[in-house]
């Protein structure tokens, strides 16, 4: 199990005792990381024996009380400035001494815990920390092999599975403190925003899955013959009680079987994506028409709604990993932000392209050409 | 003065955290006022002026909240801000609030962490209506 050191430099025998107690036992895990961190404390009553101990026997985490018998707890943040050493402080501290709050954070204080704490407080700061020290760390090791790319994604990853865990927690606290009164009906708006909430996130993950597949690339991948107007009609069917609710009307234009050899769930992957957001980006009584041609030498795919439409601009982003186009129009809209970059990514792994033509209200055309010959890379 | 003289501003992308902090903020017995994205709180703060605003970091953009904060610092220099953290302090990738070039030009008056105890954050808010 890896262990961070953690250093306590507070004059009062009660903090620094206090401290060592609580951490003693402590664990922190986190998603990501294959172990659990625990922690040795190490105690120091002055600022001077402070950094003899930072000298002797390097802390990754500094605790620091400000009001001293000798140095003041900002001198010792001034000498690991200065000293460029990597260790995380965070100053203890009361309400009292808020300008040396903003001073500490200018010069590097990472956080501040206000005394007195309860263990919690302790606790969940040092939690912070440590995922700050192992994401530091991860970064750096990412850096080098290149793999930055993936990080960044898991780190948005992170937030996008966060929001809603955090959104559902907070009605349930609200449910649980009966804030609204005693009647459950009254609640009837948490909870149905909690379910939505979840749906989102299981849509996420569903969604993560297709991506992981689409990124482990070819190893899986099943090429038979396929005649992409039999796909685009199941994934139209799949729809259709979606379409029907919002009023919107789904049609499928193709002349006869359009063969086209590829796999059958990365087909279905894209026809689904393209034509559930169709619906979703619709207006009431709108429409989705999916158009299916051969041309010379390839495939063209072409799906037209006449929903809200997009920028310039929103078209240039929206291929990116997590990006939701925010706007009035779109805000009730949920979604994970991910189907269209799966889109791009499988079909450039059949050396397709996608082009978007879109006017704001007026609706957009997403238009997919796969090559024939080559069916993929 | 007492609480229900001043109006909070509360901005978050999050509509359930809005309605969630809303609740919060109106439990200690403040007016609150809400906007759900930085463009919708810079058309707000045309036509009013909170007592305090409690902006998310990230919205339309990783740094919308930042932006913001600097543009109503510059239209109400005194209107104390906390900006609301979750991302930086977690993946220290994101915006990176320790960097002192980004903190010079960032005035927020306080970075609190989305999921600061009830108790704490009032103690913090009347902290900051109270120096003014």
């Amino acid at each position: 199990m890896p262990t961070l050191k953690i250093l306590v430099v507070d004059d009062e025998p009660g903090i620094r005792g206090g401290v060592s107690r609580i951490l003693r036992n402590f664990r922190v895990d986190y998603p990501f990381m294959e172990e659990a961190f625990d922690f040795i404390i190490s105690e120091a009553a002055t600022g001077e024996a402070g950094i003899q101990v930072i000298e002797s026997n390097r802390p990754d985490i500094l605790l620091l009380d400000n009001k001293l018998p000798g140095i003041q707890g900002i001198e010792v943040l001034e000498y690991i400035k200065r000293k460029q050493l990597s260790i995380i402080v965070v100053m203890i501290t009361s309400y009292a001494s808020l300008e040396l709050a903003v001073k500490a954070t200018s010069d590097g204080a990472y956080d501040f815990i206000p005394k007195p704490f309860t263990p919690q407080e302790l606790k969940s700061s040092i939690e912070n920390i440590t995922k700050r020290v192992f994401l530091r760390k991860m970064t750096t090791r990412l850096h080098d092999t290149g793999k930055q790319i993936r990080f960044t994604f898991l780190s948005v990853l992170s937030h996008e599975l966060k929001a809603p865990l955090n959104a559902i927690e907070g009605y349930l606290k609200m449910i649980r403190e009966r804030q609204n009164g005693a009647n459950l009906e009254d609640y009837d708006n948490m909870i149905d925003r909690s379910l939505e909430r979840i749906r989102g996130m299981r849509s996420l993950i569903l969604d993560m899955l297709d991506l992981t597949r689409v990124e482990s690339g070819k190893a899986k991948r099943n090429l038979e013959e396929l005649d992409l107007s039999q796909v685009a009609l199941t994934a139209m069917d799949t729809m259709r009680p979606y379409a029907i609710q919002r009023s919107v009307t789904l049609k499928l234009l193709h002349d006869g079987p359009m063969l086209l050899l590829a796999d059958a769930e990365e087909m279905e992957i894209i026809f689904n994506n393209l034509i559930s957001n169709a619906i979703k980006y619709n207006i009431e009584d709108g429409k989705v028409d999916c158009y299916i041609e051969r041309h010379e030498g390839c495939m063209q795919i072409k799906v037209v709604d006449t929903g809200i439409g997009m920028t310039q601009g929103d078209i240039e982003k929206i291929f990116d990993d997590f990006v939701r186009i925010k706007n009035d129009k779109t805000k009730n809209i949920t979604g994970s932000g991910l189907g269209l970059s799966i889109v791009k990514k499988l079909i450039e792994q059949y050396a397709g392209k996608i082009e978007v033509v879109s006017t704001p209200d007026q609706g957009s055309t997403f238009i997919l050409t796969l090559p024939i010959d080559k069916p993929c890379l | 003065m007492k609480p229900s003289n001043y109006t909070i501003l509360i901005v978050d992308d999050d509509p359930d955290y809005l309605i969630q902090a809303q609740a919060r903020i109106k439990g200690f017995g403040y007016k609150t006022i809400t906007a759900e994205g930085q463009k919708e709180a810079e058309a707000l703060i045309e036509k009013m002026r909170p007592d305090l605003a409690i902006l998310d970091l990230m919205m339309e953009n990783e740094d919308s909240g930042f932006i913001l904060c600097y543009k109503m610092k510059k239209r109400y220099p005194d209107v104390p801000i906390i900006i609301l953290t979750g991302v930086t302090a977690e993946t220290g990738i994101s915006f990176d609030i320790q960097d002192d070039n980004n903190r010079r030009w960032i005035k927020a008056d306080l970075f609190l962490d989305k999921g600061i105890r009830t108790e704490r954050l009032r103690e913090e808010m009347e902290n900051l209506l109270g120096k003014k």
